[in-house]
C-alpha cells in the first residue's frame, strides 16, 4: 500500500521533515549567554560561585501566575550565578512526583507541601540531606516549629518555601461597620454574633468544600482549626501521629464542634442553600456570598484572598478581609493553623545545594515578597516588603512569639488518610452521616 | 494579552507540532517507502530473472538455481515477517505483559511493593464496606450500560432507517462520541447542577423541576440514584456508537430475504424479531462486548462529577487514588487485578464469537 500517490509527494514530506527536525535543532541555542550581569548587584551572590552553566531542574503544584512571579524571583540568582532554574508547575504533583522518583526521572528540587510526603520519601532513602550551608541558613531563617515538619531521623530535607496562615475568617468590614457588628476575640463572641446575624434572616456563615478530586480538604481545615482550640497543642501532635484514635471522645468533641456551625441550618450556607449544598459548592465560590450580602463569614486561608470576584478590595477597610479565628480556650494559647511548602532535593550536587540555601535565605523571602501575593515564616522577611494586607496580616501572625504554630494535620498524615478517608469523610459527614460512623471509618482505614 | 508574554507558551506549541509532524510524517514515510522500495525490487528481480530465462531458453523454476532462490527469497520473507511483528511484539511486552505480571506480582505486596502480604491485598478488598460498595457500583454501571446503550442505538438505528433526514437524525445522535468524557461530565455537571430554592436554577433538570413546581434537589448527593444519573452520561456518549454499528449492520441485511418476508406478508413486529434481529446478532454482540469492556474501565466521568464521593465511587477510580495518591501500590494493584479478571470472560467470550463467526 502506498501512501503517497506519487513519489514527489513523498520527497515533499520528507523534506518538511528534515526542515522540522532542523527547526527543533535551533531553537535551543539561546539560553547560555546571560552569565556575569552587574557585578554590583551580583555581589550577595558570590558564595554560590562556580557552578556556572550547570541546571537545576524543579518541580512542584505551584502553576500559571503564581509560577512566573516565582521564577522571576530568582532570575538574578540566575543571572549572577549561571545556574539555570529549569521550572515545571503541575496540577497532578502529589502522583506524579511518586511516579517521577519511582521511575528514576526525579527532579533535582521538588517543593512539596506535604511532611508526609518528605517522610515518606526520605524513609525510602529518595531524598538526600540537605548541605551544611542550607542547614545554617535554615535554622538561622526559620523556626524550630517549622523545621521539625522536614526533619526526618534527625535529618533535615529541606528548608520552608512559601507559608500560609488557616486560622482565618473572612468578612467584609464594610457590611460589619454598617451594621455596628464588631470582630469577635473570643469564641462565645464569634456565636454570639453568628446568632444576630442569623436573627436579621441572613444565613451568617458560607462554606464550599467541593474541589475536584481534592473535595473535602475545606472541611479537614475547620476540623483541625477546632482540634487545636478544644485541645492542647501536644494532643493534636499525638492526634496526626495517630497516637490518638481517630474516633477518640477528643477527635469527636472537635468535629461536633465544628458541627455546631458547619450542619446547623440556621448558620449555613449562606447564599446557596441548606447543609448539603456545602459539599457542592466549590471552595473557590465559598465565600463569594459575603460580597452580595447573602453571608457574613467564611473559614478559610489567606491564600482565599485571590479568589475574590474582580475589582473586590481586599483590606481592613475594603470589601472584605479577615480576621484571627478566634481561640476556644484562652488557656490553650493562640493557636495558628497553617500551611506551606517545603524545598526538598533528591540530588546534592553543589548548584542543588546552592538553590536550596538561596531559598532559605531572607535575600530570597524578600526579593520573592516584593513580587506580591507572599507569606513566608522566613523570621528575616521585612514586613514592609509584603505587598497586600492580608499577607501583612499573615507575616505578622507567623511571626508572633505569643503563637503556637501547628501545620495542617491532614498533610501530615498518611496519603492515604490525610489525602483520601479523611476528605471522602468529611464529605460524607457533610452529607448527614453522623460523627461517630464517619470517625470510625477513618480510624479503621489507617494503614497499619 | 501582549504577545511577548505568551511567547514561551508559543514555542512550546511549536514543538507540539514540529513533534507531531516529525514522527507522523516519518511513519507515514516509511510506511510509504519501504513496501515501496521492496516492491520494486522485487519487481526489478522478476524482470532480470525473466531475461534471463529468456536469454538461455530454459523455463524458470526448475533449475537447480532457481530452487536454491526460491529458498532464499522464502527465508527473507520471513525476515521481513519478523522485522513487522517484533516492533509490535516488543512494545506489547514493555507496554502490557511486563506491568501485567508487575501489577500482579505487586498486588500480592504491602504498600511499598517490597514484603509480601499473601492474599490481604484481596482480602481488605471484600472485607471494607467501602469497597465492597465500589465494587457493587461497577457491577451496576456494567449491567446497565451495555444493555440500556445497546437498545436505544438498536431502537433509533430501526426507527431512522430509510427514514427522510436519516443522516441528520443520526448524526444528532451520534454527536455526543466526539466530546471527551471529561467534557460531557462537565456538561451534565451543570445539567444536574443545584441552587437553593430562592435563587435562580443553573441546571436545566432542577429547572424543569422548578418549571413543574417541585423542590430543587440535590441529584448528585442521594444514593442510589446518583449512581444511575451518572451512568445517564456514559449512555448518552455510547448509544451513538452502537447506533451506527447497528444501522450499518441493518443496512447490509441482503435485500432479497427482506423482499421474501415482506412478500410472506409479516408485519414490521414479525420483521424485527424474525429477520432483522438473527441477521444483526453478531453485531449487536460486537457492541455490547465493546460497551462492556468500556464500562468496567469508566474512570472519567466519576471522577469529573463526584470524584467518588457520595457512594458513586467505581473500581478504575478506586485504584487510581490508591496507588497514585494514597501510595498504597499493593491494594491499588489487587484492584487493577480485579478489573483485569473482570474483563477476561467477557474478552474470551468475544473471541470466541469471532472464530465461530470465521468458520460459519
Amino acid at each position: 500500500m502506498a501512501v503517497f500517490p506519487r513519489p514527489r509527494q513523498a520527497f515533499a514530506i520528507a523534506g518538511a521533515v528534515v526542515l522540522a527536525l532542523t527547526a527543533a535543532a535551533c531553537g535551543d541555542g539561546d539560553d547560555d549567554n546571560n552569565a556575569g550581569g552587574a557585578s554590583g548587584e551580583c555581589a550577595a551572590y558570590s558564595a554560590y560561585e562556580g557552578n556556572d552553566g550547570k541546571t537545576v531542574t524543579v518541580y512542584a503544584s505551584i502553576r500559571d501566575a503564581e509560577a512566573d512571579l516565582l521564577t522571576e524571583s530568582w532570575s538574578q540568582f540566575e543571572e549572577c550565578t549561571g545556574i539555570e532554574i529549569d521550572y515545571e508547575g503541575s496540577g497532578e504533583f502529589e502522583a506524579q512526583l511518586q511516579v517521577r522518583v519511582e521511575g528514576g526521572n526525579a527532579p533535582d528540587v521538588a517543593f512539596i507541601p506535604q511532611p508526609g510526603l518528605i517522610e515518606r520519601f526520605a524513609t525510602a532513602g529518595k531524598l538526600k540531606e540537605v548541605g551544611a550551608d542550607t542547614k545554617k541558613a535554615a535554622e538561622a531563617n526559620y523556626s524550630a516549629d517549622w523545621l521539625k515538619y522536614s526533619t526526618v531521623g534527625g535529618k533535615l530535607y529541606g528548608a520552608p518555601l512559601g507559608s500560609n496562615v488557616k486560622s482565618f475568617v473572612w468578612y467584609s468590614p464594610k457590611t460589619f461597620q454598617e451594621k455596628g457588628w464588631t470582630v469577635p476575640q473570643s469564641w462565645d463572641d464569634l456565636i454570639k454574633l453568628s446568632d444576630t446575624i442569623a436573627g436579621t434572616g441572613v444565613k451568617p456563615w458560607c462554606a464550599g468544600i467541593e474541589s475536584g478530586d481534592a473535595t473535602g480538604w475545606p472541611a479537614t481545615d475547620w476540623i483541625e482549626d477546632l482540634m487545636l482550640r478544644t485541645q492542647t497543642p501536644e494532643v493534636y501532635d499525638k492526634w496526626v501521629t495517630h497516637q490518638l484514635p481517630f474516633n477518640s471522645p477528643e477527635v469527636t468533641a472537635a468535629v461536633d464542634k465544628a458541627g455546631t456551625i458547619l450542619k446547623n441550618n440556621k448558620y449555613v450556607n449562606g447564599g446557596y442553600g441548606d447543609v448539603k449544598s456545602i459539599a457542592t459548592t466549590s471552595f473557590q465560590e465559598g465565600g463569594v456570598p459575603i460580597t452580595t450580602g447573602k453571608c457574613a463569614l467564611h473559614r478559610q486561608a489567606s491564600f482565599y484572598a485571590n479568589q475574590w470576584p474582580e475589582g473586590t478590595k481586599v483590606a481592613e477597610d475594603g470589601d472584605v478581609f479577615a480576621f484571627y479565628f478566634p481561640p476556644i480556650d484562652p488557656s490553650k494559647g493562640k493557636p495558628v493553623l497553617g500551611g506551606g511548602e517545603f524545598a526538598a532535593a533528591f540530588a546534592d550536587r553543589p548548584e542543588v545545594q546552592a538553590f536550596q540555601t538561596y531559598l532559605a535565605t531572607p535575600e530570597h523571602a524578600n526579593a520573592r515578597a516584593k513580587l506580591g501575593n507572599w507569606v513566608s515564616a522566613n523570621k528575616a522577611l521585612d514586613i514592609a516588603n509584603v505587598t497586600n494586607p492580608v499577607d501583612k496580616l499573615s507575616v505578622q501572625i507567623l511571626q508572633d512569639q505569643s503563637a503556637v504554630f501547628r501545620f495542617d494535620g491532614s498533610d501530615l498524615m498518611p496519603a492515604a488518610v490525610g489525602a483520601g478517608t479523611f476528605w471522602k469523610g468529611m464529605v460524607d459527614w457533610i452529607n448527614g452521616k453522623d460523627t461517630s460512623a464517619v470517625l470510625s471509618s477513618i480510624e479503621n482505614n489507617w494503614p497499619k | 494579552m501582549e504577545f511577548s508574554e505568551q511567547a514561551p507558551k508559543l514555542a512550546m506549541l511549536l514543538y507540539g507540532l514540529i513533534a507531531f509532524v516529525v514522527v507522523v510524517g516519518g511513519l507515514l514515510l516509511f510506511l510509504d517507502v519501504v513496501p515501496t522500495w521492496v516492491g520494486d525490487r522485487r519487481l526489478q528481480r522478476q524482470i532480470k530473472a525473466a531475461d534471463r530465462a529468456a536469454a538461455t531458453g530454459t523455463a524458470t523454476g526448475t533449475t537447480a538455481p532457481a530452487k536454491k532462490r526460491r529458498k532464499r527469497r522464502k527465508r527473507t520473507e520471513v525476515w521481513f515477517a519478523l522485522g513487522f511483528i517484533l516492533p509490535a511484539m516488543l512494545l506489547l511486552m514493555i507496554g502490557l505483559i511486563f506491568p501485567a505480571i508487575r501489577t500482579i506480582g505487586l498486588s500480592f505486596r504491602d504498600r511499598r511493593g517490597e514484603e509480601g502480604v499473601g492474599l490481604a491485598n484481596y482480602e481488605w478488598i471484600f472485607s471494607q464496606p467501602e469497597i465492597v460498595d465500589v465494587v457493587t457500583n461497577t457491577l451496576i454501571w456494567v449491567v446497565l450500560v451495555p444493555l440500556i446503550a445497546t437498545s436505544i442505538g438498536l431502537i433509533y438505528a430501526v426507527l431512522v432507517d430509510r427514514a427522510r433526514g436519516e443522516a441528520f437524525a443520526k448524526a444528532l445522535i451520534f454527536m455526543p462520541m466526539a466530546i471527551s468524557f471529561v467534557g460531557a461530565s462537565i456538561i451534565w455537571k451543570f445539567v444536574y447542577a443545584y441552587r437553593s430554592e430562592e435563587q435562580e436554577q443553573i441546571g436545566l433538570l432542577n429547572q424543569i423541576v422548578v418549571w413543574l413546581g417541585g423542590t430543587p434537589q440535590q441529584w448528585l448527593l442521594n444514593a442510589p440514584l446518583n449512581t444511575l444519573l451518572l451512568i445517564v452520561v456514559l449512555i448518552w456518549i455510547q448509544a451513538g456508537f452502537a447506533m451506527v454499528i447497528l444501522s450499518a449492520a441493518i443496512k447490509a441485511i441482503p435485500d432479497d430475504i427482506v423482499e421474501a418476508a415482506r412478500l410472506d406478508g409479516v408485519n414490521s413486529w414479525q420483521m424485527f424479531w424474525r429477520v432483522t434481529m438473527p441477521s444483526i446478532r453478531p453485531a449487536v454482540i460486537v457492541v455490547v462486548v465493546t460497551i462492556s469492556i468500556g464500562t468496567l474501565k469508566v474512570f472519567d466521568i466519576v471522577r469529573t462529577m463526584t470524584n467518588g464521593n457520595f457512594n458513586t465511587n467505581v473500581i478504575a477510580n478506586e485504584m487510581y487514588n490508591q496507588a497514585f495518591r494514597y501510595g498504597e501500590s499493593g491494594q491499588g494493584s489487587a484492584l487493577a487485578v480485579l478489573l483485569f479478571i473482570l474483563v477476561i470472560p467477557i474478552v474470551i467470550y468475544q473471541i470466541r464469537n469471532l472464530r465461530q463467526r470465521q468458520e460459519a
